[in-house]
Order: C-alpha cells, then structure tokens, then sequence
C-alpha cells in the first residue's frame, strides 16, 4: 500500500506540470462516466468545452463567471501560503452581497453617482468583518479557522434567507424570496451592447495586478509564505503568527465580499437565494490548480468558469442536472491533490 | 414548557442520531491519525444511496441503512488511497470529498426528487416506555435510534479494551514506532477511515430513509461538519461525543418548536442556531490548549511514509 517514497529533491517540472495532469486525469475518468451514461464522450466534451466558446456572448459568460472565482482565489491563495485555511469564501460572499445590496435596495432606484463605489466598498467591508469573526476566534481562542468559516457560511445562508423572506422581500414580487430588481444606479455598466459582461472586470484586473505586485515585492508576503512553510523559522526570525491569520482572513473575506457585490450589482442585478453557485467553494480549488500564484489563478479561475458554463450547456443540449459540474470539480482537486504528491515524492522502486 | 417536554426529548433522541453515526465514525478515524474533512460528502453519499435503494427494492430502511453504508466506505476508500496511499493533504482531500459527494449525490437525486418513502414506525420497549413523561420520549422510538447506542458501546469498548483500540492508538499517536515494530500503518489507517465512511454513510441513510424521509439535495445541511466540530468538542473521547451529539439534538429540535414555546425569532435565524452553537461550542474547548494537546492524536491530519 505505499505507492510513493521522498524524492531527494522537489521536482520543479512535477509542480507546474501538477495541474495538467490533474486536467487531463479528469477528463479521462470523464469520458468513462459520459460513456456509462450513454452519451459520446467527444460529443459531450465538445458541448462542455467547446461550444460555449463559439460565440461571443459565450465569451462575455466566460468572464463573468472567471471574475469572481478569480477575485476569491487571489484572497484564498495568501491565506493557503501561509497555511490558513478560509473555507468559508462562500459566506463571506453572501455577506459582502448582503452589506452592498442594502445599499442598492435602499438607495439603487433614487441615488446618484456615488451608490455603487459605496456599494463596492460595503461589501468588502462586509466579507472583511465576516472573515474577522474567524481570526479573533483564531487568535483569541485557538478555536479552527476550518470550521468555523465554514460554520459562519451556513449562519449567513440563514441571514440572507431571513432577509429574503422578510424586512428586503420585494413587496410586488409575489412572495418570492428575493428583493427588489436594482435601479441603474446599484448597477454595473454593462461594456458592451447585447453581452453581459459589465464594469467590474477592471476591479478584477486591477486587483489581479495588486496581488501580483504584492507577491513578487512585498516583505510581507515573503513573512507569510515563511509563516507557512517553517512555522520555526518564523518564529525565531519574530514575524508574528497572529498578524498573519488576520491579514489571511481579512483579506480573502474582503476579495470574498467584492465578489459578492461583484454578482448582486452585475448579472444577479437583485438579492436572491441564488446569489452564487458554490463560487467560494470553487475557488478553493481554483488557488490550488493555479499554483497559489496570482497569474496561475487566472488561468485556472477561467478553466474553473469554463466547467460551470459546460455545466450549463449539458443541461440544455444532453439533459444532464448541472450538478456534474461539483462532480468535475471534486474530481480536479482530487487528481490535482494525487498529482501534488509526486513533487515531493516518487513512485517506490521494489527493494532488490 | 413541560407539555412539550417529551417532544422535545423524542425529538433530540432522533435529531442526535446522525450525529452519533457520522461523529463515531470521524473519531476512529481521526484517533488512527487521519482528519477526513469529507464526512458531509460521505453522508450526502450515503443519502443517496440508502435512498435509492430503498426506493428501488421496496424494502425500506432495512436495505438502505447497509446501502448507505457500502456507498459512504467506497467514498472513504477513495479519500484513502489520495490521502494514505499518495500521501495527499488529507485537510484538501476531505474537501474534494464533499465537493464530489455534494455534487455526485445531487446528480444521482434528480431521479428521486418526488419519491417518498413510509419511513420507519417506533418500537415501545416495554414497561420502560410506561414512565410517565419520559417514558415514551426515551424509550418509543425507532430502532436505528436504539442501534446508535449499540455503535457507541461497540466503538467506546473497542477503543478502551481491546487489543484493536490499542493498535488504533499506537498508529494515530506513534505511526513511526508502530510501523518499525511491524505493524501495517497504512492498512489500519484504511481500515478506521473506511469505518468512518461506512459510518457516516449510515448517518446520511439514516436522514434519507427515516429522519425525512424524503430526497432533497444538500439535505445533510453541514451535519457532517458539525460531526467533525463534535469530534473535537469531545477531545476525541466516545462518551462525551454523544453528550454533544445530544446538545445539539436539542438544539435543532429547539427551533421547531420555538413559537409553542412563545420564542418569537423568525424561522431561518432560528435555522442558524445549531452552526452558532457549533463555534460557540468550539470557542469554549478550544480555548483551553492544554486539554487539547493531551487529547489530540500527536499524528493527526501528517501524512505517513515509512
């Protein structure tokens, strides 16, 4: 049962050729599942991967599902260097959704220019506090930052429910649970006539370049990546394990939070039940695939959006439930993570 | 209050029971070492499952409940062979794990969205379920609800008596000595996870085939990971892990009886109690580090290598 024994040297070519493997593993055993479901393998990965791409509105569809998955990752990946574990991106996005789409309910219809930067900054506001509760639990109380965003994901499911269900029910929707459509003002402007790609595509471009500039400049970010790879040595060196939670959890609830918005304020356009598709999940594995490097996670965050869009077309043109998509997904981290073992190890040679 | 007394106990008893499955289960595998953070994929599996199969032979919870158990040991043997064989981040394997199962029960359910199944009819112990008050609450229930209380006195015996617990002990706090004195590490490392997923697929059955019992998609509703939070709420011992499956029993049954009760808070924030409880709970153990050390397996969530 022990496949693998340490290699004398990571391998640098296994860590970047991780991810393709991982890819190429989950279409393998995809084929093998499209094949037991009757469908054409070829076929249904031309429905999944290719059509979408044929046009350009499938493009502006592309984008719009990369952006936030994207913006969450960059947050995720300084916090996994470090070895803290936010795996309630989800709910730190409902939060920031919450804190800027009261904004748009109240203010979206009669305000003026000044409603969506305020909207934008209440949201990060918002996932930054809802990713904060974690760090005080953390700092203060060693309790697992694992659980508990996960714990504070389900609490604001329940939060937006209420609200949706009561105070921000839209009174002309015909009790269904959802706030009023947003004016203008609570609005994206849309880049281009008939796509739905829309304005927050430069917060999304400009925060990729912070995070790059910050990896590859920052003091801090050296202090962090020591933080997670010789706990030790970062210790001895003074660096404080504390600031480094807070700074992890902080900064991946606001990125959180700005995807929040980043939906209610663009193609959501309102507050509903069905604010995101599991996007502060996905990014998890999107830090990951993209190597936890800001220029990676772009490549792998439109990768991620892709398999979302193919999960779309399946469902229209070969009748599968959407939900193949988490199966791609947790396939993708698997392999990834099964690939990942072979940067530190090798495949065991029998003992002569 | 003391009208709604028995309901509210026969209601803990029965919320308390997946959580006494899945917990159990993440304990032994966790006291071998190994943190499998996939427990609400492995319940959604075993769901499903039990679900199916129930609904297809037309013989219940009798069929499902062993259903479910084979789904969720298949899911945790292939958390095992990334997580033990490969030696992978066992704390991101777990979460491959739910992911695949939310998605993977979710996929298999569409076919089973507007069955129902009769579910299961409690069994009165004698003279015990005459008590007044009590007495129908505690002992007229099902028999998956008795049989949680067989598993706990199987795994806490198991744990503290036998030479098998012992050799779960050696493995999840001295991997390295217990393999240079030849045992197989790696086997009973399998072994305790694949229990954990049987037993965590019997959770999700439990919730399919008698607790609802219906299908609905993300029908755990992060049982699993309140499960894992249990684990550490018990320091990894047995008996205090069926206190706070009770605890939190309690605390989901609360809310459904909250407005008889004259609490008037609206349903969903009500609904957010038990993930509250669940930090609250863990703020409270986890502030004391020095309990916590003594109790954590000293291998837990390192992958092992000989």
């Amino acid at each position: 049962m022990h496949l693998l024994e340490p290699r004398a040297q990571p391998s640098q070519l296994m860590r970047w050729t991780a991810p393709l493997i991982a890819i190429a593993a989950t279409l393998l055993v995809g084929s093998v599942l499209f094949e037991a479901l009757g469908k054409s393998p070829l076929a249904s990965f031309h429905v999944f991967f290719i059509e979408p791409l044929t046009t350009d509105y499938g493009w502006s569809e592309l984008l719009i599902k990369a952006c936030p998955l994207i913006l969450i990752a960059q947050g995720l990946a300084i916090g996994f260097k470090a070895r803290i574990y936010n795996i309630g991106a989800e709910g730190q996005l409902i939060v920031g959704a919450l804190c800027g789409g009261g904004i748009g309910i109240a203010y979206g219809e009669t305000g003026g220019a000044w409603v969506l930067p305020a909207m934008v900054v209440a949201g990060a506001i918002g996932g930054a506090l809802w990713g904060a509760i974690p760090a005080l639990l953390k700092t203060r109380f060693n309790a697992e930052e694992t659980l508990t965003t996960l714990m504070l994901t389900y609490v604001a499911t329940h939060l937006l429910s209420y609200l949706m269900h009561g105070p921000w029910r839209d009174p002309e929707g015909m009790n269904f649970p959802q706030s009023v459509m947003f004016g203008d003002a609570a609005l994206f402007g849309l880049l281009a006539e008939g796509l739905r790609i829309n304005s927050s595509l430069w917060i999304v471009i400009f925060a990729v370049l912070a995070f790059w500039l910050f990896n590859a400049r920052s003091f801090l970010a050296y202090r962090l990546e020591v933080g997670g790879q010789a706990p030790a040595a970062a210790r001895y060196a003074g660096f404080p394990a504390r600031q480094t939670v807070w700074f992890s959890l902080v900064v991946s609830g606001m990125t959180a939070g700005l995807a929040g918005v980043g939906e209610v304020a663009g193609p959501v356009g309102q507050l509903n039940l069905n604010i995101s598709p599991g996007y502060g999940f996905a990014a998890i594995i999107v830090a990951y695939l993209g190597r936890l490097h800001p220029l990676g996670i772009v490549l792998a965050g439109s990768l991620m959006a892709l398999i979302y869009l193919g999960g779309e077309a399946a469902q229209l043109s070969l009748q599968m439930p959407a939900a193949i998509t988490g199966i791609f997904q947790g396939m993708l981290l698997f392999f990834l993570l099964g690939a990942d073992a072979f940067i530190d190890n090798r495949l065991r040679r029998r003992a002569r | 209050m003391l009208d709604y007394l028995p309901l509210i106990l026969a209601g803990t008893l029965a919320a308390a029971t997946p959580l006494i499955f899945a917990g159990l289960g993440e304990l032994v595998a966790e006291r071998s070492g190994v943190i499998n953070l996939g427990v609400e994929g492995m319940m959604l599996i075993g769901a499903i499952a039990g679900f199916a199969a129930a609904a297809e032979t037309g013989h219940g919870v009798a069929i499902g409940l062993p259903a479910g158990a084979l789904a969720g040991a298949a899911a945790a043997a292939v958390f095992g062979f990334f997580a033990l064989s490969l030696a992978a981040n066992q704390a991101a394997c777990g979460l491959a794990l739910t992911i695949f199962g939310i998605g993977l029960s979710a996929f298999i359910g569409q076919h089973y969205v507007s069955y129902s199944l009769p579910g299961l009819q409690p069994i009165a112990i004698p003279l015990l379920s005459d008590i007044p008050l009590l007495g129908p609450a505690l002992f007229k229930q099902d028999w998956v609800v008795y049989l949680s209380l067989v598993a706990f006195a199987l795994v806490a015996w198991t744990l503290a008596k036998t030479r098998l617990g012992l050799l779960l002990k050696a493995v999840g706090e001295a991997p390295d000595a217990a393999h240079a004195i030849g045992y197989p590490v790696i086997a009973i490392r399998y072994g305790a996870v694949i229990f954990g997923g049987a037993m965590a697929g019997i959770a999700g059955a439990y919730l399919s085939t008698v607790y609802t019992p219906l299908w609905v998609q993300n029908m755990s509703a992060g049982r699993g990971w309140i499960a894992v939070a249990l684990v550490v709420f018990a320091t990894w011992k047995p008996t205090r892990l069926m206190l706070g499956a009770y605890l939190f029993g309690f605390v989901t049954i609360l809310q459904f009886h909250a407005q008889g009760l004259g609490i008037e808070v609206p349903v969903q924030l009500l609904a957010a109690l038990p993930y509250l409880a669940t930090i609250v709970v863990l703020v409270l153990i986890s502030r004391d580090r020095k309990l916590l050390q003594l109790n954590l397996p000293a291998s837990l969530g390192k992958p092992f290598l000989p």
